[in-house]
């Protein structure tokens, strides 16, 4: 067992955990932050992705014990103050989600490809969030609600 | 919005009621009531379920496609740290049953028995063995690892042709045959007849690879069990939580009413969770023996062998046609590989096509027959569009190829043959009515948005100017049978069950109205849809519905979500309930009102007595005098709740027109969509935002088929493409931006005029896409590309026309 103090959506954890623990089972079965899924055991769907440091990272390639010391933002802590975060209330508004499996890793990876380039045409879009896997939506309605997000984020009407 | 205070209880509440919109909610682009939770990530997923003590289940697979086993020793695992319990096949001999299949398609249909761990023979990689349940999921993987196991090797039967030849190896050795069943059809005059008065037949073999469904949450089951009582709640990331109750009973002997069965929030289905699986049987039984919750969450590489796979046919299609291009007749010979095993609805699926291949055209003379065959390989089962899909693309491609044949254009040919839109309802070759549809305007909608005629005269300049990249155009002008379906029909051909849709609707005393739907589902939006549909039939807001399902405590009759039946079966219901609710409600208001119920009118909510406009009452006054009860008719039930059961007159026949356009770099192989406009006639719509999704989405996976996904397995059954790195799902990055418009022709078998979208998108797309593919291959020769059309195909095919045009 190895000792870990994370942050987690704000709030510090100490934890001993397996050495092989994954984040995102440290996240779901010890922490209860069921909201970020595993979708797959290959890092292909990106389903369980969150940020950590601020960054996007696929929770089922890091381990607990990577996250020592730093701060991780699950879909969970996303929102501020109450509000949605402009991803969230986009995807809501443009229908970018169905069954909402792969919502949670899709939005992080978007957030963290809009704070890398805050006004991506729709190929940069397309290509920013190719690590993440949609079977419901043919991803038409996604890219439709990054561009919206990013217009607000960036103070320009959406498109 | 008008929330009511927790405090504020209901003898005030018909002072709060917020005056209704008179804009209609059918029809009304409503932003889903089911996304909060869900981008917010508070989803209950069925693997987020935990129970104090509760232990989680590890499955041992087969790595051999076909083996005896002749040794499992569970007990090495034992020994490891943090087991409770490890099982084996003959643990469960007695008690294990069989897993059902509810379609048996013929009399002699061969039905093996399907144990849900593996006893004696294993006969598919993935088949399970042996199972461990330990304290935490990583303790029960590992432990996995120490079970001995040792098997016989039997030979593999890959192949459906060769397991169909005299002196294969056997499947099931039992059952003496591969073949499973063969099931012929036919429909107006002899084929045979019909084809010796025609000037061209034009014979195909189209193979429809097998497909991994591959929803984004993989399975997962949690089994509940109080023992005191004998009670277990079965919480299953399932499409159909009614039947898998009624199916675990009959499996496991535990009476029906001792069972609870819940699909919580559900991370997609596309058919991969529409069917019993041997994890919910043996969850269940191990909950039972031991007496403490029980969860199973599949690893995705576990469930590309462990969950039903889809298509994975060959077609042997004829056309037999006049010079001037008119059908005569139809013949279709099919492969439909079963798997190992049949699991739910595995035989009835190629069925569902066998009405479908004659699409929307007339014709004289239909032939059809199936062979189901046994191979070593995972089930197979329904997958988004069920036999549907492959029927489509069999006969949209080949109309491309009598096309050719005849020196017609494609679409010239379609509009020649189809059923013009006075010609409704229309009885088919098949033997199916179609109620109502318009291809003429669909067509004509599509052509306009697409530019077909300029993009044939830049095909033609591309042509003729050798262009590295050719450009190639694909048209899909087809129709589905969907609204699974009528119980009469399902009975004829053999289905276990009914067709049928449960709808009750609640009154609440403060006005607000509980919806309890049987339907089950994962991501199409129902609590939205039916919110519509309640609050316009009854009256009230839009944010005063709540709908209930997926627990069969809650919602105790249901058939589930399947086969683009939810709308047109449950929303039907609803919208049948809610006029009983209306009804009763009327009743009532005539007698506060002092009028006859024939002087009531009832409009948006309100109750009004003809020529005297102040004598009104709302329905929320109605439900709150009904609750009260203090002043009701002679012989009238304090309630205005109602149920109502649907069960469907005919099918809907949604349909629509596909065009695509491709870009291949014939150096390369490589296909780029430029351009997809798809014209879809669904009916009415409740709301066109969900129903925009809904066709995006199907496209997205008929495309997928028609360029990119293929389950693959070697000569000794192992499947090669067991994980999401080697079955290759489409990301944001390969498809295109899709242009999509509707005409709308009404139902006429439906009170709401409702035909189901969630299958057409799948359906139709993936003979669009492949048309365009072979129509930019044309002037090299090549007549077909086998799917998926990946730039190894592509160029394969170009390469081999060549050859074969110069050794002629």
């Amino acid at each position: 067992m190895t000792r870990i103090r994370a942050t987690v959506d704000g709030v510090v954890y100490d934890d001993d955990v397996e050495p092989r623990l994954l984040l995102v089972h440290y996240l779901r079965d010890r922490l209860g932050r069921t909201g970020t899924p595993v979708g797959c055991d290959t890092s292909n769907c990106g389903a369980c992705t969150v940020h950590l440091d601020g960054k996007a990272v696929k929770s089922c390639s890091v381990l607990a014990v990577q996250a020592d010391g730093h701060e991780v933002t699950t879909i969970q802590g996303l929102a501020s103050d109450g509000q949605w975060h402009p991803l969230q209330k986009a995807f809501h508004e443009r229908h970018a989600l169905q069954c909402g499996y792969c919502t949670p890793g899709m939005i992080m990876a978007a957030a963290d490809l809009l704070r890398d380039n805050p006004n991506p045409d729709e190929d940069a879009i397309r290509e920013g969030i190719e690590g993440n896997l949609c079977r419901c939506t043919g991803y038409q309605h996604i890219v439709d609600a990054i561009q919206q997000a990013s217009g607000e984020m960036s103070g320009v009407t959406a498109r | 919005m008008s929330e009511i205070d927790p405090g504020a209880v209901a003898l005030e509440a018909a002072d709060q009621i917020s005056e209704p919109d008179a804009t209609p909610e059918v029809g009304r682009r409503r932003l889903r009531k089911e996304d909060a939770k869900l981008v917010t990530g508070q989803t209950q997923w069925t693997d987020n379920i935990q129970f104090a003590g509760m232990l989680h289940m590890a499955v041992l697979r087969s790595p051999m496609a076909h083996a005896k086993v002749t040794r499992v020793d569970v007990s090495p695992a034992l020994q490891q740290p943090g087991v409770i319990a490890a099982y084996s096949g003959r643990d469960f001999a007695d008690e294990q049953g069989s897993l059902p299949c509810a379609w048996p398609v013929t009399p002699d249909m061969k039905l093996p028995a399907h144990p849900p761990l593996a006893v004696d023979e294993v006969r598919y990689v993935g088949d399970a063995v042996a199972v461990v349940v330990a304290r935490d999921r990583y303790a029960a993987a590992d432990a996995l690892e120490s079970i001995e196991v040792d098997y016989e090797p039997l030979p593999a039967v890959v192949d459906m042709e060769a397991a169909l030849a005299d002196n294969a190896p056997l499947v099931h050795s039992d059952l003496g045959t591969n073949r499973c069943f063969t099931w012929p059809f036919t429909g107006g005059d002899d084929y045979d007849a019909v084809k010796a008065k025609a000037d061209v037949v034009v014979t195909r073999r189209f193979v429809q690879q097998r497909l991994i469904p591959t929803a984004m949450e993989p399975r997962a089951v949690v089994v509940a069990p109080l023992p005191a009582s004998g009670e277990f709640t079965v919480y299953s990331a399932t499409q159909i939580p009614h039947v898998l109750k009624l199916m675990l009973a009959m499996v496991t002997a535990i009476p029906e009413q001792k069972l609870r069965v819940i699909a919580p929030d559900v991370g997609g289905g596309f058919g991969s969770k529409l069917n019993v699986y041997a994890e919910e049987v043996l969850t269940l039984l191990i909950a039972r023996r031991l007496g403490r919750p029980i969860k199973w969450t599949e690893s995705r590489s576990e469930g590309y062998q462990a969950t039903i796979h889809g298509r994975d046919q060959i077609q042997d299609i004829e056309v037999a046609a006049t010079k001037d291009g008119t059908l005569l007749g139809l013949k279709v010979e099919l492969l439909a590989d079963m798997g190992a095993y049949l699991q739910l609805v595995t035989p009835g699926v190629p069925l569902l096509g066998a009405f479908m291949f004659n699409a929307i055209y007339k014709m004289q003379a239909y032939s059809f027959t199936c062979h189901g065959v046994f191979t070593t390989k995972t089930p197979t089962d329904a997958y988004r569009g069920a036999g549907r899909p492959e029927a489509t693309f069999a006969i949209e491609r080949i109309m491309d190829e009598l096309a050719v044949e005849l020196g017609m254009d494609p679409m010239e040919v379609r509009r020649k043959n189809w059923i013009t839109h006075d010609e409704f309802p229309f009885t088919t070759v098949a033997g199916l009515t179609y109620d109502s549809g318009n291809y003429e305007a669909a067509t004509a909608r599509a052509m306009e948005l697409f530019g077909y005629d300029a993009l044939r005269a830049e095909q033609a300049k591309r042509r003729e100017s050798n262009d590295p990249v050719q450009l190639g155009i694909g048209i899909s002008t087809f129709t589905e049978m969907c609204g699974l379906a009528p119980s009469r029909v399902l009975g004829s051909l053999s289905y276990g069950a009914g067709g049928w849709e449960a709808a009750s609707i609640r009154m609440l005393p403060t006005g607000k109205v509980e919806v309890v739907t049987g339907s089950s589902p994962h991501g199409q939006g129902h609590v939205t849809a039916w919110s519509q549909i309640a609050a316009d039939a009854l009256g009230v807001p839009f944010e005063d519905v709540e709908v209930i399902h997926g627990d069969t405590r809650s919602s105790p009759m249901g058939m589930d979500t399947y086969g683009s039946r939810s709308l047109v079966v449950g929303g039907v219901a609803v919208h049948k309930a809610c006029e009983k609710v209306i009804d009763k409600a009327k009743r009532v208001a005539a007698h506060l009102l002092e009028a006859s119920e024939g002087d009531l009118d009832f409009n948006a909510g309100r109750f009004t007595v003809k020529g005297s406009p102040d004598a009104a009452l709302s329905i929320q006054e109605v439900a709150l005098a009904t609750f009260a009860a203090h002043n009701l008719p002679e012989g009238i039930e304090p309630s205005l709740n109602s149920d109502f059961v649907m069960d469907p007159e005919n099918f809907s026949f949604p349909h629509g027109t596909h065009l695509c356009a491709v870009e291949v770099d014939t150096e390369t192989g490589f296909t780029t969509i430029r351009s997809y406009v798809c014209v879809d006639d669904i009916g009415k719509v409740i709301n066109p935002t969900i129903v925009e999704g809904q066709v995006h989405g199907g496209l997205a996976q008929g495309i997928a088929q028609a360029l990119y996904e293929e389950a693959v397995y070697d000569a000794d059954g192992n499947l090669t493409t067991g994980s999401l790195v080697d079955y290759y799902v489409p990301t944001a990055a390969d498809l295109p931006r899709f242009t999509t418009d509707r005409t709308e022709t009404p139902a006429t078998t439906n009170p709401l005029g409702v035909k189901g979208v969630g299958e057409a998108g799948t359906i139709a797309s993936t003979p669009a896409v492949v048309n365009a593919v072979v129509d930019a291959l044309r002037p090299f020769g090549v007549n077909d590309v086998a799917m998926p059309c990946s730039p190894q195909r592509v160029w394969q095919a170009i390469r081999s026309a060549a050859n074969e045009g110069s050794a002629r």
